[in-house]
């Protein structure tokens, strides 16, 4: 179970770091999604992996249960990320309209690639 | 034999009074230049004369042997405390630093023009004041540290005091530039000394010099702390900046390069005495940089034709003096070190005075223009030679006891094995400075009288030269009494050996000695030389010598033009190579930090797994995998965003997280909604737009940095770490009265992260809704309304299932919320997830009804919702403070109103309704802005909640059928 968690959490990571290198906002809003899916599942395993023991606590007498900090705390981050993208969309979109353009980096940056890489496919 | 262990320790709080009086009164003339420019330097004078009177009243304790202390401890673990002491050295400076401070205060109130903004030009004096004391009264080499950068920066601002003149901003930056640096390294050098005690405390290292001399780290502390007091006195080849900071006002300069500022290195010199001198090292590095300092200032400054310029490398060449007299390293020569010090402030601050009166009434201070001014300007002439005589050092002034003293102790003083080297160039530094002296006697005031001077000049107001006049008071009376000055120089000179001092007497007639023969032949040559000025000025403009201010530009222009070619290659603007850089060295730390060890033994076996759980899994890498891919299709990444989201909150439903579970679907839902809406103004598809090259190293990037965090999370799960959690599962019920133990977290055990949280979030709503209001004033507004969206809009736009649907769900959906928000205490749900659940009912309505008609309805603003939500948290959290808890304290109790069964409420419930709302009228809002934006780019409103009226349609089939 444990090597599915780490795993998936890998997936997600990878996929968010290549889309945040790609070169439009929307594909890079899309990855810092990926990436906080990522570290919010990474802050919640920090609890350890238990299955059956809600933290709920049970009026039957001894019960086992995993820890409910992480999942406090993920619960916040889940709720603030959804308000950071938002915001991101806006700012994003802000600059779509303003410019006609949703290009990440600045323009002479990439002339400047352009230049660098020896021309483009 | 140490008299400072003799010494008697006494404490006295009103030290720090007196170190703090000048800062609290830094506050003064900004309010009292409005009360007129007499009342704002009288009340700038008023800190000054307190602190002066304090400090008299020590004195007498001080000059009888005692050390007055004082200690605030702030951090004792590290060596922090305000800790203060005055002996006879702080006490000499200390005197200094306030007596010509309020000199200066009197002759600024008449130099200063009205247009010169006074009230400024005070609070920058005493707030430099202040550094100045701080540094001589400091007993915690990290506080000195503190003043030490104070006083560069309070010297920036009062050297760049006239704004307006080029060189002044030029010139208050390269001292800044030059001492700032200095105080890097000396901050270096005082901690190496700190280490080596294990002490910061400056009565501790003074203590410990035979320590400090015999450890492997003396050689870096001494340069390091000699390079600061090098570049603050303007010490070869640091000199340079103290000319060009003679752009400031004159009261500055008078106050900065003769009393205060450029003697502080003096002084820390002074104060280092017993730790660091006496060796090989520091009589070869300090004598040598001031013996040339003295020579090479003096030279330069016969040769200046601006008077001040003229001041300033003849001060150059006397801190040289000083310097040198330090680094001889023997008793008799700090004797000789302290009185030069005093007489040195006073001449020199005389002089400046003179130069200001001149540059004031002449509306020059260049030698070449000026001359004659002996008949016009009697009271000034009287002046500005007394001064100029004692820098001559002339019989029955100041100057020439300790020119006499100095040149008597270099001339029984071996340089390199050498008995010449030392007094020769010492005779050769006193030659030309009795040139310079005679040539600003001689060419300022005698000579013909002018007729071209820019303004006619004559004798300034009392207020300007009887600050002058008192200082050359003292010139003359130590000059011809010189045992009155004895006991504070015997007290101070004491205070730099910190040992007996050699039995000495200051007194004008010591015999035929050597250094008589010196004297004469400086004073006689140095007049021939003056006599041989014209010729020697033209060669001197002649020849070539380098211009140190275009060095230094040079290598300021060089250090600019570095740090600007790093910031273009690593900051050229384009965001995906810098998070290509971060992500990729990250990377790179963390393996380097792994492959350092440390890691500790598995303690957990792996949980197995089930076939569903296999499952899942393969659909979340497979959609983790299509979104990289397929990315550049943005609703089809959209779709699978979804999926990614609802398998994770199934996963946390498995791993026992339900309320992770339910908050994860329902954020998901909002965030695709959002996402969708802003899609559509933005283009549906990227473009390919880098490499196949790119791609692939993107992509070993992020394959990378997924597999290290990957396999810090494998790690990670497979090792048990202490964790503070029992507390939280042990006192849920007992101390939050919930049984749902991250809710009570959330509202209770961790109630101010929450209460902060849904503040950022209500935050991140307004945001959105001021960007949305300033878009819409903007050019985004005309490109809305002229771009054609209407293909991509259905034309059965809000359509009659679902709008029916939606209506008859609503309540439902409500009451689905508020039963979560109501359980949520004690089973999984509570004020997030209720938020997010309520909005997305509101949001089906948005969706199906349409914007106009949902909006009709809607009663309460969501900016007030916002609001609400953080007082009502708020409040319920300051409750606690009538029952005398603190801060978000809650409380709870049972109820039993028949017939309904005993139930509990808790006050966090309450702050759990302020998360509630805060929540709703954040996404609420953030939605509703983006829903605006359709309203500009010509979506029609309806008023209806349908599009089109059913029923009139069949009635015009009808009457079609008919026809």
């Amino acid at each position: 179970m444990e090597f599915i968690v780490a795993s998936s959490v890998g997936a997600l990571t990878a996929a968010g770091i290549y889309l945040i290198l790609r070169l439009r906002a929307f594909s890079t809003i899309l990855g810092l999604a990926l990436l906080s899916y990522a570290v919010n599942i990474f802050l919640f395993a920090s609890g350890r992996l238990s299955i059956d023991m809600p933290p709920v606590l049970s009026p039957y007498g001894e019960a086992n249960y995993t820890d409910p900090l992480p999942q406090a705390l993920v619960l916040t981050a889940i709720v603030i990320s959804f308000g950071m993208t938002a915001v991101l969309v806006m700012v994003a979109l802000g600059a779509y309209l303003e410019s006609d353009d949703d290009r990440i980096d600045m323009a002479e940056a990439a002339e400047n690639a352009e230049y660098g890489a020896g021309g483009r496919e | 034999m140490n008299g400072q262990e003799a010494a008697v320790v006494v404490n006295d709080p009103s030290l720090i009074i007196i170190a703090l009086l000048p800062f609290i009164g830094a506050l003064l003339p900004g309010m009292m230049i409005r009360a007129g420019r007499n009342a704002c330097a009288i009340f700038t004078a008023l800190p000054t004369v307190l602190s002066l009177i304090m400090l008299l009243l020590l004195a007498p304790s001080v000059m009888a042997g005692q050390i007055i202390t004082v200690e605030l401890s702030w951090l004792p673990q590290l060596g922090l405390s305000v800790a203060f002491f005055l002996d006879g050295l702080g006490l000499l400076f200390a005197a200094m630093i306030l007596g010509v401070g309020l000199l200066i205060t009197l002759y600024a109130r008449f130099y200063l023009s009205g247009d010169d903004p006074m009230g400024q030009f005070y609070t920058y004096l005493l707030l430099f004041q202040g550094a100045m004391l701080g540094i001589v009264l400091s007993d915690n080499i990290l506080l000195l540290l503190i003043f030490w950068e104070l006083t560069s920066l309070s010297s920036f601002l009062l050297i760049g005091y006239w704004k307006h003149l080029p060189e002044g901003r030029q010139g208050a930056r390269m001292a800044l530039a030059v001492t700032a640096a200095g105080g890097l390294a000396m901050i270096g050098g005082m901690l190496i000394l700190g280490e080596i005690v294990g002490s910061y405390k400056l009565t501790d290292i003074l203590g410990a010099g035979e320590a400090i001399r015999a450890s492997d780290w003396y050689m870096p502390a001494l340069i390091l702390i000699l390079l600061g007091a090098f570049t603050k006195s303007a010490q070869f080849p640091f000199h340079f900046w103290l000319p060009h900071a003679m752009a400031a006002p004159t009261p500055v300069s008078a106050y900065l390069h003769s009393a205060t500022m450029v003697k502080a290195g003096v002084f820390l010199m002074a104060r280092m005495w017993p730790v660091l001198a006496g060796t090989e090292a520091w009589f070869y590095i300090v004598t040598t940089t001031g013996l040339v300092t003295m020579v090479l200032g003096a030279l330069i400054a016969l040769f200046k034709d601006d008077l001040k310029a003229l001041l300033a490398f003849s001060t150059v060449s006397h801190l040289g003096l000083l310097t040198m007299l330090l680094g001889f390293g023997t008793p008799m020569a700090a004797v000789v070190a302290v009185f030069h010090i005093i007489n040195h402030l006073t001449f020199k601050a005389a002089l400046f005075m003179t130069a200001g009166i001149i540059d004031h009434e002449a509306h020059t201070r260049d030698i070449k223009r000026l001359g004659g001014l002996r008949t016009l300007m009697p009271v000034t002439f009287v002046l500005g030679t007394i001064a100029a005589l004692s820098m001559a050092g002339i019989p029955l002034l100041n100057g020439f006891l300790s020119k006499e003293m100095m040149l008597e102790e270099a001339s029984h003083t071996d340089w390199a094995g050498s008995p010449w080297a030392l007094p020769v160039l010492a005779t050769l530094g006193a030659l030309l400075s009795v040139a310079y002296s005679f040539r600003f006697i001689v060419h300022v005031f005698f000579g013909r009288v002018r007729e071209d001077y820019p303004h006619k000049p004559h004798d300034p107001p009392f207020g300007l030269w009887i600050a002058p006049a008192l200082l050359v008071g003292l010139v003359v009376l130590i000059g011809i009494l010189p045992h009155v000055a004895e006991p504070l120089v015997r007290v101070a000179a004491g205070a730099v050996t910190g040992g007996t001092l050699p039995e000495f007497h200051l007194k004008i007639w010591h015999g035929i000695t050597p250094a008589l023969y010196m004297s004469v032949i400086a004073v006689l040559a140095g007049a021939a030389l003056l006599a041989a000025h014209r010729p020697l000025d033209r060669a001197w403009i002649a020849a070539p010598r380098p211009e140190a201010k275009a060095i230094f530009d040079g290598l300021v222009g060089g250090a600019v033009g570095l740090s600007r070619w790093v910031t273009q290659r690593t900051h050229d603007g384009a965001m995906s190579r810098y998070l290509a850089i971060f992500v990729g060295s990250t990377t790179l730390l963390g393996y380097l930090a792994w492959r350092g060890g440390g890691m500790p033994p598995q303690t957990r076996e792996m949980l197995p797994v089930p076939p569903l759980v296999l499952v899942g899994w393969v659909l979340l890498l497979v959609a983790a995998g299509s979104m990289a891919l397929m990315h550049r299709n943005r609703f089809r990444s959209l779709v699978v965003m979804g999926v990614i989201g609802l398998t994770i909150s199934v996963g946390f439903v498995y791993l026992s997280a339900p309320d992770l579970a339910l908050t994860q679907i329902s954020v998901e839902t909002v965030t695709i909604m959002l996402l969708l809406l802003a899609l559509h103004y933005m283009p549906k598809a990227s473009p390919v737009e880098s490499s196949a090259g790119r791609r692939i190293r993107d992509g070993v990037i992020a394959i990378a940095g997924g597999a290290g965090v990957g396999a810090l999370a494998l790690m990670f799960l497979l090792r048990d770490t202490p964790t503070i959690s029992d507390y939280h599962l042990a006192n849920s019920y007992e101390g939050g009265g919930g049984t749902n133990v991250v809710n009570v977290i959330l509202v209770d055990f961790r109630g101010y992260d929450t209460y902060g949280e849904i503040i950022v979030l209500g935050i991140a709503g307004l945001i959105i809704y001021a960007v949305m209001k300033a878009l819409l004033n903007g050019p985004a507004a005309r490109k809305l309304r002229n771009t054609d969206y209407s293909l991509d809009r259905s034309r059965d736009r809000h359509p009659l299932m679902m709008v029916i649907a939606t209506r008859v769900m609503m309540p439902i959906a409500i009451l689905v919320g508020v039963y979560i928000f109501l359980r949520g205490h004690n089973q999984p749900g509570g004020g997030f997830v209720a938020g997010l659940v309520v909005s997305i009912a509101l949001l089906m309505q948005y969706m199906a009804s349409g914007f106009a008609w949902t909006q009709s309805r809607q009663k309460i603003e969501y900016h007030a919702m916002i609001g609400w939500g953080v007082v009502i948290a708020g409040l319920t959290g300051a409750g606690a403070w009538l029952g005398g808890k603190p801060f978000l304290t809650s409380g709870y109790d049972y109820f039993h109103f028949p017939p309904i069964e005993e139930f509990e409420l808790a006050t966090a419930m309450l702050f759990d309704l302020g998360v509630f709302l805060a929540v709703l009228g954040a996404v609420m809002l953030m939605l509703y802005s983006l829903s605006r934006i359709a309203r500009y780019a010509g979506e029609t409103v309806n008023r209806e909640p349908m599009d089109y009226d059913p029923s009139a349609d069949r009635t015009t089939r009808t009457t079609k059928e008919q026809e």
